[in-house]
């Protein structure tokens, strides 16, 4: 800094920068795409929706129990979608985090550099892998070998769908979990152990509470992550909604019906077109929503060092 | 010391990752800008038959079909084969649905609609407003097969009432015992056509009596394939669609027998034919602009559909047309052609 400041009057150019502002106009242009295809997005989804609430009455919308909007005759009632979503990402999120969250415990305290060196890629290789890969592997794969162990479950399923969709989602909070006990300062750890304290005591006791924002946010992502999934949920869980709270049977995801209702072909313009997007606006305020709470509670939780 | 160290090396490490990420951003994108140009009228799922050497009496352009999944492989069937007589002829058929294909056909932006089913008044009155003057070949027939898993051994044979106590709206038939006392008590799971599709339309009308009325809690795809996955995969399963599925998947599924009223009788190429499996075996239509016929590609693709029928038919699984409803649909298109000139 202070070689710089000493040496600038002298290096400053005359003329101006051009290719400064080339670089920097790029840049903020590659920041606002961002901004401006989330404002497109938004008003997309909710003008249709909007739309779609001119017709149908909100309150039918958020309280009906039966989804057909694509029958004689139509009912309007969300719920059974919705309860077909929060089914199976808590179905993904009973897999996700704990198994998430001791591989970054795992990962973090006990593995050798060795060790990590080689689990750390397969983990990402995990979550590189496609979700079409997984959906097909829910239901060729993981549903015969839940009938095989005496679980009777329909062919399409949502405890197959969440089994795998949870395994999909070990990756992303296990990296995130590792990132924010990896930021823990050595000093915490050293403090405890020079008071006598075991490894596990250590880990569950110091860097895990210590971690607790970072972890929070990584399984509010995970969660987000499974609410929008869609592939796995199409292929495996089934299309037909349902109201249940047993994973045994099918049901039918929000996103499986968007995607698989605007594969099909609705009339451009129709109520039915309109009801995508009305479930898109409940899908999107959901996450939303989330993301918030989340935010919430890692600045509440928020542990500050250095 | 070390959990510092570990620290700046992983902020380097996430640097790095993102300048590569930043890097491949901008790469996607530009790739995707460029395949948006090319050839952006064609919609996913279409089946394009392109072939570039000459040959034929030398006929080119594009034809453009679109509408039933159940009558699409019909059209690419007879698209395939006639590619070897015009190879310079592209032809390119969607599978939107009998409904969607005729929204597209009366905006005039296809030459071909394929239709399960006739078109309907409204659909019809949509054509006439936009000018769109068309002629119908009925160029196969079907048989709509109610299907079953290969491990069912309870069942043979439905009645159309019972069908239709199964599948009328509301329904409350949950188990094979609710259809009859003497079938076991085995979860009865339902798979069919989805809302878009001729055949959903056909077997409401047939079995409910009204198009569009069914119960709604069933597993509902516009692909057949998901039934087949779903009913194969069920022993209590039950589902329904056209007669070429299932001879694709006679390995896994077991078809039933319909009683419409004169006893029970199987889906099958004779049956339906001669007219005995009712009510569910169906004309399958294609529908043509009148005006295209003026372009001689879209004659000639049209006239050898119909002088190949059988063959064609034969190998896209469906009942091929009787001599006499094959006589009718060349005469009627010799008609056209000779009022198009």
């Amino acid at each position: 800094m202070d070689a710089t400041a000493g040496a600038g009057p002298r290096l400053r150019a005359r003329r101006r920068r051009y290719g400064e502002d080339v670089v920097k106009g790029v840049l903020a242009v590659c920041a606002l795409i961002s901004v401006a295809t989330t404002v497109g997005i938004v008003i997309a989804l909710f003008v249709p929706a909007y739309e779609f609430f001119q017709d149908i009455s909100i309150v039918d919308f958020l309280t009906g129990t039966d989804w057909s909007p694509l029958f004689e005759p139509a009912h309007f009632g969300v719920l059974q979608l919705v309860a077909g979503t929060l089914l199976v990402t808590a179905v993904a999120a009973l897999v996700a985090l704990p198994l998430g969250l001791g591989s970054a415990i795992f990962l973090s305290e006990y593995a050798s550099d060795r060790v990590r060196g080689f689990l750390k890629p397969a983990l990402e290789i995990l979550a590189g892998i496609p979700t079409i890969v997984f959906g097909y592997f829910a239901l060729t794969f993981v549903t015969p070998l839940l009938r095989d162990i005496g679980i009777q479950v329909d062919i399409f399923n949502t405890l197959s769908a969440g089994l795998v969709m949870g395994v999909y989602l070990i990756p992303t909070v296990a990296s995130l979990s590792e990132d924010a006990m990896g930021a823990v300062p050595r000093d915490l750890r050293d403090g405890a152990y020079a008071l006598g304290s075991t490894k596990v005591q250590v880990a569950t006791r110091i860097v895990v509470p210590a971690a607790v924002s970072g972890i929070v946010a990584s399984f509010v992502l995970g969660i987000s992550r499974a609410i929008g999934e869609t592939m796995i949920v199409l292929i495996a869980m089934g299309q037909q909604p349902n109201l249940t709270v047993d994973p045994r049977e099918a049901a039918e995801a929000m996103t499986a019906f968007i995607a698989a209702t605007g594969a099909g072909d609705v009339p451009t313009g129709s109520l039915e077109y309109k009801t995508i997007f009305a479930v898109g606006a409940t899908l999107f305020l959901m996450t939303f929503v989330m993301n918030i709470v989340a935010i919430r509670l890692v600045r509440k939780y928020r542990e500050v060092y250095e | 010391m070390a959990g510092t160290r570990r620290k700046t090396h992983g902020m380097r490490q996430i640097a790095k990752k993102s300048i590569l990420l930043a890097l491949l951003l901008v790469l996607t994108a530009a790739l995707s800008g460029c395949g948006g140009d090319g050839r952006g009228d064609d919609e996913a799922g279409d089946t394009t038959t392109t072939e570039t050497s000459a040959g034929g009496e030398g006929l080119s352009g594009r034809i453009q079909a679109d509408g039933s999944s159940t009558v699409g492989p019909f059209t690419t069937a007879a698209a395939e084969r006639f590619r070897e007589v015009e190879p310079d002829v592209q032809v390119t058929v969607g599978v939107s649905g009998t409904g969607g294909g005729f929204e597209r056909f009366c905006r005039g932006e296809t030459d071909l609609s394929n239709a399960s089913r006739p078109i309907k008044d409204e659909e019809a009155a949509i054509c006439k407003d936009a000018g769109i003057e068309y002629v119908e070949f009925q160029v196969a027939n079907d048989a709509l097969t109610v299907v079953v898993n290969k491990d069912n051994d309870w069942v043979d044979c439905l009645t159309v009432e019972q069908l239709k106590m199964i599948w009328e709206p509301a329904s409350k038939v949950k188990s094979w015992q609710d259809v009859d006392p003497k079938f076991p008590d085995e979860k009865l799971a339902l798979f069919g056509a989805g809302t878009d599709s001729g055949t959903f339309d056909y077997f409401t009308d047939e079995i409910n009596g009204e198009e569009g009325a069914s119960r709604s809690d069933y597993s509902a795809s516009e692909d057949d394939n998901n039934t087949v996955t779903g009913v194969s995969g069920e022993k209590g399963g039950l589902g329904y669609f056209g007669f070429s599925y299932f001879e694709e998947n006679q390995d896994t599924l077991k078809a039933l027998e319909i009683d419409g009223g004169d006893g029970c009788v199987a889906p099958s190429v004779e049956n339906a034919q001669n007219g005995t499996y009712t009510p569910l075996s169906r004309p399958l239509f294609i529908y043509a602009k009148k005006k295209s016929f003026s372009r001689p590609e879209v004659a000639a693709f049209v006239e050898y559909a119909l002088n190949n029928e059988t063959e064609i038919a034969e190998a896209a699984q469906y009942v091929p047309l009787t001599d006499e409803q094959l006589e009718k649909a060349t005469t009627d298109f010799e008609a056209a052609v000779e009022e198009a000139g």
